[in-house]
């Protein structure tokens, strides 16, 4: 009997579930005892950290994108469409394109995060982001003829992607300004939801005294209900307003809604057992990347080292072997300090972070993992 | 015990910081004011970040419950 494994998204974590399964299951799938399909919702693969540098006018869209076919396997079977069901009970799900149902033996869920703009009356029509490929570029067109006034860069919410990145743009647009002469005209202030800089109090302790010395003004405790884009200001459910001439936001996040609706967890990310990775609620249901409910970052270095456990594990499982890889919560990130210096965190579930002193050299190795990760992306690092 | 009936409940067991006082603004966000949310949590610093956000906030913190494994939060949007 063939084992069928489908794995739904075709972003950071399941592209590199694929490879590693095809590498790992070459003699099961060359037999005809396994099949590996990847769904995902577009042509391309979409490397995201490239957006952090397209507003400052450094990287292109383009410079985040390839096509899947590219990057995936030939022995595993690419499938362009959207899943819009799942059912855990027949393991079976539903797409937007196929007529057809896929059914699976293993399921992977890799569906990654949905921005929530529309939750914040204002947000879309008066707040930017780099969290997408329009706002990117949207945020580009503003930025690079800002000159004067007041920027704000609000966090709406957590968990987001890359919770180092918010920290980043306001490092980089500091230095940005004052090497063109800027800085004394723009006044920058962060906003953060909770009473300190970053969710993890290691983080917010290291950023927290470099926002001081660059005169980064700060608002804690600051939850944005919503934005008059006419009148330019930001109103938090605390009571505090800010005046803004150029807003940036980290939008508020979700999972997909196939998720919620198939059982699986709340807000469209899976609950799992954060060692595992198994979905708590279903049978032969793993998930991985931003959708697994683990606590650790939504990172792309999680969702590599996860994908690596799930595809040590389904390997075990499909071999009738217990499986015994487990993920111990590892990041990675380098957190860019300016346009030129970055500082490094790695930490797991025992061991917290602490920031490596900023250097030019960690910048370079950020640039340098930037351009290598289709590398990643393939399987081969 | 508290006799107190709340228009919701959050279950942030299990969740780290700051997971649970994250999901108490998401819920208190939706709600009406005058709406009781309780929010379940087994993380100490839940102690601490709930009471100093609801001050924050203007909200009333009307209780807290302590149960064996984890404590109940009941917060009253204003
Ligand atoms: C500005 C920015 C900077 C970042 N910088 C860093 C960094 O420096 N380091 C780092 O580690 N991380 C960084 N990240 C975070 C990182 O990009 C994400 O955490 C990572 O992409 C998560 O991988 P994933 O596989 O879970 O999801 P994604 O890579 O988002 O992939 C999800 C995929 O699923 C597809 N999909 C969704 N729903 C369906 C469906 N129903 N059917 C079919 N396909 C579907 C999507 O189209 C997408 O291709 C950054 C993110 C942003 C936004």
């Amino acid at each position: 009997m063939t084992e069928h494994v489908v794995i739904v998204g075709g972003g950071t974590g399941g592209t590199v579930l694929a490879n590693d399964l095809a590498d790992r299951l070459e003699p099961e799938l060359d037999a005809g005892d396994v099949r590996i399909t990847l769904v995902n919702d577009d042509h391309d693969h979409v490397y995201k950290p490239v957006w952090l540098y397209v507003p400052f006018g450094q990287r292109e869209l383009d410079d985040g994108r390839r096509p899947l076919e590219d990057l995936v396997d030939d022995a595993v079977d690419l499938r362009i469409d959207r899943v819009s069901e799942i059912n855990t009970e027949s393991q079976q799900l539903e797409s937007m394109e196929g007529n057809d149902v896929i059914e699976y033996d293993y399921l992977v869920l890799a569906t990654g995060s949905t921005l929530e703009s529309d939750q914040i009356p204002g947000l879309t029509e008066g707040g930017h982001n780099y969290y997408s490929e329009s706002g990117a570029t949207d945020l580009r067109d503003e930025l690079l003829s800002f000159t004067e006034g007041e920027l704000v860069l609000s966090v709406i919410g957590t968990p987001h992607m890359c919770p180092a990145a918010p920290l980043e743009f306001v490092f980089m647009a500091d230095d940005w300004l004052r090497e063109r002469g800027l800085r004394d005209d723009v006044d920058i202030t962060y906003t953060y939801p909770i009473q300190r800089v970053h969710g993890n109090p290691h983080i917010a302790e290291w950023a927290r005294p470099i926002m001081e010395e660059r005169d980064i003004q700060v608002e804690t405790f600051f939850n944005a209900e919503s934005i008059d884009a006419e009148a330019e200001t930001i109103t938090s459910m605390e009571g505090t307003e800010l005046d803004y001439d150029l807003l940036v936001t980290i939008p508020p996040h979700s999972g997909v809604d196939l998720i919620e609706e198939a059982g699986l967890g709340d807000d469209g990310w899976v609950d799992v057992d954060k060692h595992t990775l198994e979905a708590e609620a279903a049978e032969n249901v793993y998930a991985l990347g931003d959708t697994a409910d683990t606590g650790v970052p939504n990172a792309g270095s999680v969702a590599h080292y996860q994908a690596g456990v799930v595809g040590q594990r389904l390997a075990s499982e499909i071999r009738g072997r217990p499986a015994t890889a487990t993920y111990d919560g590892k990041t990675l990130c380098f957190i860019e300090t300016g346009m030129d210096a970055a500082s490094f965190v790695e930490f797991d579930y025992e061991n917290p972070p602490s920031p490596a002193p900023p250097s030019q050299k960690l910048h370079w190795s950020k640039l340098a993992y930037n351009e290598s990760y289709w590398l990643t992306a393939r399987g081969l690092l | 015990m508290t006799d107190i009936e709340p228009d919701d409940t959050v279950d942030a067991k299990g969740a780290t910081c700051p997971g649970p006082l994250m999901d108490l603004i998401g819920k208190i966000r939706s709600a009406e004011s005058g709406d009781v949310i309780r929010l379940l949590s087994d993380n100490d610093q839940s102690l601490t970040d709930v009471p100093e956000w609801a001050e924050e906030a203007g909200n009333e913190l009307i209780a807290v419950e302590e149960l064996d494994d984890h404590n109940a939060f009941y917060v009253e949007k204003a």
